[in-house]
């Protein structure tokens, strides 16, 4: 067994209100110095030794992440 | 009678409305089933809105891998005329059916409200009925209805005339270009977000400008 992050993030130049919230909001908490903040998905799964990087890649690509809007990550856990 | 198949996933709202809005146009409504790879012979159909598996991921990711999708994909592609309203557009999107993708409304709320829309092409199997130009208002209800697209997929679109249906006095999500509704490039899938179906009925709607979706696909298409 191992354990895989997939980081799922909307691309660059799609607009993410909700980040945009958050980074709104940091001020009025008292906290400075923050300039954006984008909000995306992060999903861990255990997966069999069997599971290659290729099956992995298509999981994401396929599944956890829409390529039309999202960018991902995928890295094993040592 | 034409047959037109209106699919029910776990989380559909809208289906009960979307087979009425068949019957209203003079066709015969077909229940279809997420779990069947089965379109039952139908002559099109609508996939309706709601929230599909709960739109858990993103809206419509997990319902683009019902059996039934497998179908729907194989069958437009052939080019039987496919409407999707709302949840529905979202899941023809997911299935590649249609470029782009619907996320999460700019002012971050739930919109609901009755919305005017310019119908901005009448050569698709599902607005052939419509005048071209014509501004109609149907209801919008949705929290994930803005139309994203990397740019060049939007020039496409404007430049093929693939904007079907654009907001206008105010768009309530952000929408790129204004863009409510899009086609395929042979015009025969449709995909919008504000619901034709929940106006066929002033007693029920806010007027019947969304009949006519339903009426289009009979007269000329499937004849």
């Amino acid at each position: 067994m191992a354990r895989v992050v997939v980081d799922v993030m909307p691309k660059p130049e799609i607009l993410d209100p909700q980040g945009q919230a958050v980074a709104n909001a940091l001020p009025r908490l008292g906290f400075s110095g923050v300039s954006e903040v984008r909000q995306g998905k992060h999903f861990e799964l255990e997966v069999d030794d069997s599971v290659d990087d290729e099956t992995l890649a298509k999981i994401a690509i396929g599944f956890l992440s829409n390529p039309v809007i999202e960018d991902f990550v995928v890295r094993r856990i040592p | 009678m034409s047959r037109v198949g209106v699919i029910t996933f776990p989380g559909t709202l809208d289906d009960t409305d979307a087979a009425r809005a068949v019957r209203y146009a003079g066709a015969e409504p077909v229940a279809l089933w997420h779990g069947d790879a089965d379109l039952r012979g139908v002559d099109a159909v609508v996939v309706p809105g709601g929230f599909s598996y709960g739109d858990y991921l993103r809206a419509g990711a997990i319902a683009r891998f019902a059996p039934v999708m497998g179908e729907v994909v194989t069958a437009a592609r052939a080019g039987m005329p496919v409407l999707g309203i709302c949840n529905g557009f979202q899941i023809l999107c997911e299935a590649g059916l249609l470029p782009g993708a619907l996320v999460r409304n700019a002012g971050l709320h739930f919109v609901c409200r009755d919305q005017r829309l310019r119908v901005e092409r009448t050569s698709t199997a599902w607005t052939g009925d419509y005048a071209a130009g014509a501004e109609i208002v149907i209801p919008v209800k949705n929290m994930d209805g803005r139309f994203a697209a990397a740019s060049s997929t939007v020039d496409e679109l404007e430049g093929e005339g693939r904007v079907v249906f654009r907001y206008v006095d105010g768009n309530p999500n952000g929408s790129l270009g204004d863009i409510a509704g899009i086609c395929s490039a042979d015009g025969r899938i449709v995909g919008l977000m504000p619901h034709p179906e929940h106006a066929i009925d002033a007693l029920t709607g806010p007027g019947v400008d969304g009949l006519a979706m339903f009426t289009s696909v009979l007269g000329k298409v499937l004849t």
